[in-house]
């Protein structure tokens, strides 16, 4: 009954365009915006469909193990490289800059404070993110792309094995563990580096700088009285991001079709659509968060 | 005519040249003759044995089978496959002859039309269900689709460590068993991946991995696409002995005529979506059926 009442008011709707001018031109834009707006709601489904099952399956058997250590390495060990580098200059950068802009208020003491609440409430997060997307989450959209157009995801299949258990869920969870890892890993490094322009650029005794670094922490307040707010808000991220990008890398690789092209399409798309997830999620985390911590 | 027979070219473009009304007669009982030679000549007690042990029991079976997705891919296809026999699905490229093996494997689901394994329908299955039933087929694919990140050990072994209970030992032991009945130097390929393997020895190690959990049912999609005709020879021996010593029950989509004719019990001719032809290979080699002509004229 439903459905014949739908394609009921569907031929109303028909008739009522066919009574206008432009009739076939206006059919022809609203069935393909009816067309594209379906295909884009499918593709989200999809995609959380995916997340979903690939974080169930975390909590069941049987579970990969060795699976989850390879891609820790994977996802973590190997990312380290780019994340110390990415870190450190970070971290000088945002002190030399600052150090400009401070000593015209004569506040030069106050570089602590600015790169610590920099990196560890945005740029640790975000850039990690950043450099794990590109890195690993390239990786991951090849391997499993490779992997589907050379039947290896139907083989799996076949061989009795279900896919998003073995490939999507070790590597979302290496992702969820490593991501906040390699991000206090990442905003150490970029307070070392300030610390490094503070002493030798600035000349800021490193006693002084670090002071400041703590000083900035305890100011933006506790949550539960024992959690800093700037470390909350520091380690939500990453964790997101982790998931993230593991689960849109898996997305776009195992939904890869055409050949060895195909492939290279959905390493670039990866890395394009989780790069831009990146900052548009960090966007509404910091203002979810701020609202909710408590700060000063 | 005869020597183009016996010397099959490579994959693409077996079309013969000498197209044309004129010729077709002469084409024809040309084919027809170098069909029964080839039938004669090459291992008959194979094929007579073959016919000898498959039964009446349906193992896979497909009922008033459709599938579309933007466009109708097969359209009610039917097709059973006895215990112990060969069947093979031939048709031009891009016939949905794959879909069919997809269709069995339940990596699809059909929209209409029912398929059975030993009796049982499977396409009310849930996902989980469904890879239960998998278990009892072996599938040998196209490009094998090795697991490159694991060694050819590992691949063989990969269908014992997910579904048995087998100790390492055991392991170890079926997996060189499995090696050494698709003809490999166990000793030289188990530790060596994927990608040092010819395509030849890749195929075999396809195969000894689809067969490593013996299952009933085996099921090979284009098995000699891309060989050379010598290894060609050796795999199409190989589906037979699997056949003959194992008694397996086997569904070959190829396009490779000569090698379905020489290991096939059934033949079943998938054109325009649908089944148009489903007999034995001599049966299929002397039908006046035009487009079957044609179809075994162009080798």
């Amino acid at each position: 009954m439903a459905v014949s009442g739908t394609s009921l008011a569907l031929s109303g709707l028909d008739r009522r365009i066919r009574h206008a001018h432009h009739d076939t031109r206006l059919t022809a834009f609203l069935t393909r915006l009816n067309d594209a707006a379906k295909s884009k709601v499918l593709t989200l489904q999809e995609y959380f469909v995916l997340a979903g099952k690939s974080l169930r399956f975390i909590f069941s058997r049987p579970f990969y193990g060795q699976d989850v250590v390879q891609q820790m390495d994977e996802i973590g060990v190997k990312s380290l490289g780019i994340v110390l580098l990415t870190g450190l200059f970070t971290g000088m950068v945002l002190a030399l800059q600052s150090s400009v802009q401070l000593k015209t208020f004569g506040a030069s003491m106050y570089i602590g404070n600015l790169v610590s609440a920099s990196m560890i409430r945005e740029l640790g997060p975000v850039l990690a993110g950043l450099m794990v997307a590109g890195r690993v989450g390239s990786g991951i959209a090849a391997q499993l792309g490779s992997m589907r157009v050379t039947e290896q995801i139907d083989a799996l299949n076949t061989l009795g094995t279900d896919p998003i258990k073995k490939l999507v869920t070790p590597r979302v969870l290496a992702a969820l563990v490593m991501l906040p890892v390699l991000t206090i890993i990442n905003d150490f490094v970029g307070i070392i580096g300030g610390n490094i322009i503070a002493t030798l650029v600035v000349g800021l005794p490193s006693a002084q700088y670090w002071r400041t670094v703590w000083v900035q922490i305890a100011n933006d307040g506790f949550a539960l009285r024992y959690f800093p707010n700037d470390f909350i808000q520091g380690l939500t991220k990453p964790i997101v991001f982790g998931a993230l990008i593991a689960v849109t890398a898996c997305y776009f690789g195992l939904g890869t079709t055409g050949g060895t092209e195909g492939v290279g399409q959905s390493t670039t798309r990866t890395v394009v659509t989780s790069s831009i997830l990146i900052l548009i999620v960090d966007y509404f985390i910091t203002q979810i968060l701020l609202s909710v911590l408590t700060y000063g | 005519m005869a020597d183009r027979v016996k010397a099959p070219g490579p994959d693409h473009d077996r079309r013969s040249t000498d197209v044309g009304p004129e010729a077709d007669d002469r084409k024809s009982a040309a084919v027809r003759h170098a069909i029964r030679s080839e039938l004669a000549v090459d291992a008959p007690a194979d094929e007579a044995h073959a016919a000898k042990r498959s039964s009446e029991e349906s193992v896979v079976e497909l009922q008033h089978v459709s599938l579309a997705f933007d466009v109708p891919i097969i359209e009610d296809v039917s097709l059973v496959t006895r215990d112990g026999e060969t069947v093979a699905i031939v048709g031009e490229s891009g016939t949905g002859k794959s879909t069919i093996l997809k269709l069995v494997l339940r990596l699809l689901v059909p929209d209409r039309g029912r398929v059975l394994i030993d009796g049982e329908d499977i396409t009310p299955l849930t996902f989980e269900e469904a890879l239960a039933v998998r278990q009892k087929m072996g599938m040998v694919f196209q490009g094998a689709a090795l697991f490159d990140s694991m060694s050819v050990f590992e691949n063989v072994a990969y269908p014992l460590r997910e579904h048995t209970e087998m100790s390492d030992d055991e392991i170890e032991q079926r997996v060189r068993e499995k090696l050494q009945f698709v003809d490999l130097d166990v000793d030289r390929v188990i530790e060596q991946f994927p990608a040092e393997l010819s395509g030849g020895m890749r195929k075999r190690v396809g195969i000894a991995r689809g067969m490593a959990n013996n299952p009933r049912i085996m099921l090979y999609d284009e098995p000699t696409s891309g060989l050379d005709p010598l290894t060609t020879g050796t795999i199409v021996r190989l589906i037979m002995k699997l056949q003959r010593e194992l008694g397996v029950t086997s569904l070959v989509v190829s396009h490779d005529i000569r090698a379905v004719f020489r290991m096939a019990n059934k033949v079943a001719l998938l054109h325009d979506r649908r089944i148009s032809f489903l007999g034995t290979p001599e049966e299929m080699a002397g039908s006046e059926d035009q487009y079957i002509q044609d179809f075994l004229g162009g080798f």
